[in-house]
This record gives structure tokens, C-alpha cells and sequence, in this order.
């Protein structure tokens, strides 16, 4: 994974509270052995009407959002499974941040190891940043914190290890990879307790 | 030294039974920099999450560390169909079929056990790892699937992980993790009759909210808990995520024992008693601390279902449902088509659907077959009910409930996860609305367009006998009449 450091771009808006997994990406399209080209059916039932025309409503099909990388979403973004389909949808969409008041602990570990940032404000502040889409936020992953244009500043949290991960490149398979001798020696001690 | 203070001092404090399930299988401790490296005992793989991870593994040039830890099954993609008359199943699409090839290629490559199709103990991941034995307290399971804290109900750490640390897993047996908090729940007293481990695990989602377990570990305790069965802690333990919870726990006991006793991959002979010795002492420490405590009374619950579009939707089957608030609620009830203020009772029926990891075992089958017994469901509803597993098939067939569901006028079918998750085919149609023993009512979880009322196997079945939404404690109240 190359590294992360600062995303600007302008956001697209989803209120809705608790937009699950099945919302994120339907099972029905989990019967793929590959990653990529998910993008399409992300939010499949909501972005394209039964004929298979777009839904003119839906923000992902308007053209003032193409290009956006940002979702600014209602509260417990990304609950209900752990399929990572619903983050390799996501970035194949070309959204690298999803900015929310609450996202679900397998989707937020998810999308962290597919370069898709969750930033975690208060509701109020992804309320306020709802009302102005167009404004380009800065999200700068080694200062922890959204900026917006008129100066308002967003810190959030973000675990140490994985801005390292992001900001460096670094890849937890190979984290762990180099950990074989600590994971022998438990595997040993273990065994003869 | 020895002397009494410096003894005082190193008493240890007391342990959650979730920090002693953390404790025993940290690698290398967390710190402010890098999580803990955590060791896995039990990896569960199925055909819909893996095909990456092996790919990642590939093109890395890596080999499963622990193929011995590793077992695979299907069941997501499969047909709940037998093969037709030329020997094929009838699978959906050719990607579900290429899907359940690559995982037994992918098996076969790297010696890892498989419940392959045809595998008398194939079935839903869930089902089979605690009927066979693979799931032991004390230890950490994980499962590309979020459903994996099923297997918390025998005091394990069993939690959902992504494909991208399925492929962490088969490559180090370890995931990087910070420990999450913990929660206890504690229900106590006695369940009313026609009241079951499904009511309360919706009962409880419904009082925490669809996200008040967020970065939680659950240990469920107390009265109620304790005079459950395995499968029931098993149904309560599996929907522990529809909270949000990271994981669901039950401190292991003689009911447990009991389970494993008869399982055939649990230890045997004088491994299986020096075994029970060491899962004796898997229970939380008097006085230890969790960092959430709910208080739930048995009392409280009645036969619950949800009426809106994720589970935390759950209401008494006689409550009115609740006034749309915000415009979440307001898009649920639009979605279901219901209005607020009446309550689930009486709506009328088109779908019923029994099974899945949460109610597809033995002890669901005949909950059903009891309601369906000498009777016929209504002719408008379509019932399907699906066996977890080749085994739970057999003995209930071997009870004669295949037999009472047919002639009742349901279908039954081959396991798998069904309708659960309509990957198979097996689906609602569009604006129907289905009574499911399963465990989510996202929009279109059960087929695009479909509307999804969570229930217990006795409320799933006593509505699609009376093609409406109905209190299966009538049940109860008309056996006394006629005892
Ligand atoms: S039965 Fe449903 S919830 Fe359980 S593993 Fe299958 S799809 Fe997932």
C-alpha cells in the first residue's frame, strides 16, 4: 500500500443513520473471487433503479459529486458484516475518507488496511460539514485533523499505529511477518506449559 | 523476597473472564505505538471470504502457517437444492460455483480439512465448528464472517475479521488487535413460556441500540443465562454484532462440558478431563470489573421482532411500533411500509423462513416441528426451512421432522445459509415480507426489495400457521387448556 498523507477534495453526503454492510455493497454480489471492480455495484439498491438507469436522487449519480473523494455519512457507518467487499467498493468508487460520528469497529479495521480513511468527529460536526459540501476539506492524516477552507479545524482520532501505517506505506502482513520468532517462541513455551 | 507486603502486592487483581481469554494469547503486548500481536487457536474459513486472502498469499510467495488450525466449509453460495437428475447442484450463478471450486482448490493445495459438498458434516460455519468440537473454551476463533461470536457461548474469544486479515491469519496464525472494553450484561430470572434465547438477545439489542456495544467484548451472565442450553447461548452469543459488539462470551460450565463430552474433534478420555480442569477456571474473578454493566430482567421480555431496517428495531410482539423520530426512522417505516403506533401482531405474512446460524439448529427444528405438528400452514405463505447442517438434517430427520415440515406444507431443504443472506438463489421478492429465525433486516438482505421481520423459531413458525404475525405464547396458554 503506498502512503497517505493528506486528502483534499469535496464530499458527498449520505444522512442516513446506520447504512449497513448490505447497503455498503448487496451479498449478491459477494459471489466474486477477486477485489477490484466493485465500484459499481457500491450502493447498488439505491444507485440504480430496478431497469438499471441510474437514480437520478442518489448523490453518487449526480455530476456535481463525480470525482469526490470524501462521504460524509449519518452515525454507525459500515455496521452489520465483516465482508471487506464493503471498503474495496468504496475506494473502487473513489472515495478515500468516510467522515462519520460513529463507524463500526470490522469496517473501520477494514477500510484502514485498504488506504480508506475513517474520521470520527461529533455529530454535530458532521452535521455542520453536511450543510457545505462543496467547501474542500483538507484531511491531513499526520496532524490528525480536517480542515475546512474558512479555518475551522476537526481534530480526530486515529490510532497511532495505523497513521504510521498510512503515512509510511507500512503493511501489517508483513508487520507480523517479521514477528515469527515472537510467534514461535509462544507457539513453544505454550505448548510445554 | 517474600515478605507478606511484596506478596500483597503482586495479588494479582481480579480478571474478566475476557481478560484472561486476552491475557493467555497475547504475542507481544500492545503498546502506545503498535497493537498487541494476539495468537489464534481456531481459524474458520468459508468460500465468500477467503478467495483473496489465498490470492494475497500467492503473489507473496507465503504458505498457511497452520493449516492443521485451519478448517473450511461451505455454505454461503451453496444450493439448499439436491442435485438434479444429471448429478449437478443447482447452483445460482457460475461465480458462486467458481467461488465454492477455489476454496476446495485452494484447500486441497494447502492441506487444510474441508466440509465439502457431500461431507455428512458439511454446513453453516457456525453450526458445524461446536457440533464437531473444533470450538473449545479458552480459546481465540476467528472467521472472515461477523457471526463468529457464535462460538463465545463455550467462553471463547470469537470474533469477525476481514479477508485481509484471514490472509494474516493463514500466513502467522496472529492478528495485530488492541484490546476492546468490556461489557456484561447480566439477565436475570426466569423466561415466560413461549419466551427464548432469540427474544432476549432482541429484547437486549433493542434496550443497548444497534451500535451500544460498539468496541465491546459481551460476557452475558446471570440466571437466565445459566438455564440455557448451548444452542440458545449460541443464539444469543451469534447476534452479539447486531449490537455491535466485537464479541459475546459465556463463561463455560457443566451444561458446556456436557456438549463437548459428546462432540466428536473435542478432546477425548484424559485429555478431555484434564482439559475441563483448565476450562473450569475460565470465569470472571469476584470483583472484577467490566467497563459497561447492563442489567436486563427475564420478566421484561416477551416474544420479540423488529419492525424496521437493522435489528436494533426490536419491539414486544404487542407493542405499538414507535413514532418515526428522525428521518432514519421515517425511511425504515416507508421501507416496511408500516405505520407507527400499531403493533407487529396481526400483519399478514408472506414469506417464513427458518434457519441460519442463529436458529438453524436441532433445538429450532423442533421448536418448529412442535408448531407444526398436525397442522398446515396458510396456503399463502411460502415456508423454507433450512437445517444448519448435514448433521442437524439427519437427526431431524431421523425425528421424523422433515416429515411433520412437509406435511405441513412447508419445504425442507439442504443446509446452508438460505435466505439468511440470498447469495443462493434463495430469495424474498420484492416488497414481500418475510417472518426469518435469521439475524439481520437490512433493506434487501433477504432479495431486493425484501422486508424482514426478526423472530424466534416459535413466533416464525405459529405465523406462517396463521399467515399473520402472531404471539406464540397462545400456544402455550392453549396447551394448558387442553392439559
Ligand atoms: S447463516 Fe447468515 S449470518 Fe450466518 S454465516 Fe450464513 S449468511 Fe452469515
Amino acid at each position: 500500500m503506498s502512503g497517505f498523507r493528506e486528502l483534499r477534495s469535496q464530499s458527498v453526503v449520505l444522512r442516513q443513520t446506520n447504512i449497513d454492510t448490505d447497503q455498503i455493497i448487496p451479498a449478491r454480489f459477494l459471489s466474486t473471487t477477486e477485489r477490484a471492480g466493485l465500484g459499481r455495484n457500491a450502493f447498488n439498491d439505491w444507485r440504480w433503479q430496478a431497469d438499471g438507469t441510474p437514480n437520478p436522487e442518489f448523490p453518487f449519480n449526480q455530476p456535481e459529486n463525480a470525482g469526490r473523494a470524501v462521504l460524509l455519512a449519518g452515525r454507525n457507518f459500515g455496521c452489520g458484516s465483516s465482508r471487506e467487499h464493503a471498503p474495496w467498493a468504496l475506494t473502487d468508487l473513489g472515495l478515500r475518507a468516510i467522515v462519520s460520528s460513529e463507524i463500526a469497529d470490522i469496517f473501520r479495521n477494514n477500510s484502514l488496511k485498504n488506504g480508506l480513511l475513517p474520521v470520527v468527529l461529533a455529530e454535530d460536526d458532521v452535521q455542520a460539514l453536511m450543510e457545505r459540501p462543496d467547501d474542500e476539506l483538507v484531511i491531513d492524516v499526520a496532524a490528525r485533523e480536517l480542515r475546512t477552507p474558512d479555518g475551522r479545524v476537526y481534530p480526530f482520532p486515529l490510532d497511532a499505529f495505523a497513521q504510521t501505517c498510512l503515512l509510511e506505506g507500512v503493511d501489517e502482513m508483513g508487520y507480523l511477518l517479521a514477528r515469527q520468532a515472537d510467534i514461535e517462541h509462544y507457539e513453544e513455551t505454550r505448548h510445554a506449559r | 523476597m517474600n515478605s507478606p507486603d511484596t506478596q500483597t502486592m503482586t495479588t494479582p487483581p481480579p480478571r474478566t473472564l475476557f481478560d484472561k481469554l486476552w491475557d493467555a494469547h497475547v504475542v507481544s503486548p500492545e503498546s502506545d505505538a503498535a497493537p498487541a500481536v494476539l495468537y489464534i487457536d481456531l481459524h474458520l474459513i468459508h468460500e465468500v471470504t477467503s478467495p483473496q486472502a489465498f490470492t494475497e498469499l500467492k503473489s507473496r510467495g507465503l504458505k498457511p502457517r497452520r493449516p492443521d488450525r485451519t478448517k473450511a466449509t461451505m455454505d454461503h453460495s451453496t444450493p439448499t437444492l439436491p442435485a438434479g437428475a444429471d448429478g449437478r447442484l443447482p447452483y445460482y450463478t457460475a461465480a458462486a460455483e467458481t467461488q465454492v471450486q477455489t476454496l476446495a482448490r485452494n484447500c486441497a493445495e494447502h492441506g487444510i480439512e474441508l466440509f465439502d459438498m457431500g461431507s455428512d458434516q458439511r454446513g453453516i460455519v457456525h453450526v458445524i465448528a461446536p457440533e464437531l468440537g473444533f470450538t473449545q473454551p479458552g480459546m481465540t476463533i476467528v472467521c472472515g464472517d461477523s457471526h463468529t461470536s457464535t462460538h463465545g457461548a463455550f467462553g471463547a474469544l470469537a470474533f469477525g475479521i476481514g479477508t485481509s486479515e484471514v490472509g494474516h491469519v493463514l500466513a502467522t496464525q496472529c492478528l495485530l488487535q488492541r484490546k476492546p472494553k468490556s461489557m456484561a450484561i447480566t439477565v436475570e430470572g426466569e423466561l415466560a413460556p413461549g419466551v427464548g434465547a432469540k427474544d432476549v438477545i432482541l429484547h437486549i439489542i433493542g434496550v443497548i441500540g444497534v451500535n451500544g456495544g460498539t468496541g465491546h467484548v459481551i460476557e452475558y451472565r446471570g440466571s437466565t443465562i445459566r438455564a440455557m442450553d448451548m444452542e440458545q447461548r449460541m443464539t444469543l452469543c451469534n447476534m452479539s454484532i447486531e449490537a455491535g459488539a466485537r464479541a459475546g462470551m459465556v463463561a463455560p460450565d457443566e451444561v458446556t462440558f456436557a456438549w463437548l463430552a459428546q462432540a466428536p474433534r473435542a478432546p477425548k478420555g484424559a485429555d478431555f478431563e484434564q482439559s475441563k480442569r483448565d476450562w473450569a477456571s475460565l470465569r470472571s474473578d469476584e470483583g472484577a470489573r467490566h467497563d459497561v454493566e447492563v442489567r436486563i430482567d427475564a420478566a421484561d421480555i416477551r416474544p420479540t421482532l423488529t419492525w424496521g431496517t437493522h435489528p436494533g428495531t426490536a419491539i414486544a410482539i404487542d407493542a405499538p411500533i414507535p413514532a418515526a423520530n428522525d428521518a432514519a426512522a421515517r425511511k425504515a417505516l416507508d421501507y416496511m411500509a408500516f405505520e407507527a403506533g400499531h403493533a407487529l401482531a396481526g400483519t399478514p405474512v408472506d414469506v417464513v423462513f427458518v434457519g441460519s446460524c442463529t436458529n438453524g439448529r436441532l433445538s429450532d427444528m423442533r421448536e418448529v416441528a412442535s408448531v407444526l405438528r398436525g397442522r398446515s400452514i396458510d396456503p399463502r405463505v411460502r415456508m423454507l426451512v433450512v437445517p444448519g447442517s448435514e448433521q442437524v438434517k439427519r437427526q431431524a430427520e431421523a425425528e421424523g421432522i422433515d416429515a411433520i415440515v412437509r406435511a405441513a406444507g412447508a419445504e425442507w431443504r439442504e443446509p446452508g445459509c438460505s435466505m439468511c443472506i440470498a447469495m443462493n438463489g434463495d430469495l424474498v421478492a420484492p416488497g414481500q415480507l418475510a417472518v426469518s429465525t435469521s439475524n439481520r433486516n437490512f433493506e434487501g438482505r433477504q432479495g431486493p426489495g425484501s422486508r424482514t421481520l426478526l423472530a424466534s423459531p416459535l413466533t416464525a413458525a405459529w405465523a406462517a400457521v396463521n399467515g399473520r404475525v402472531s404471539d406464540p405464547r397462545e400456544l402455550f396458554a392453549a396447551r394448558k387448556e387442553v392439559a
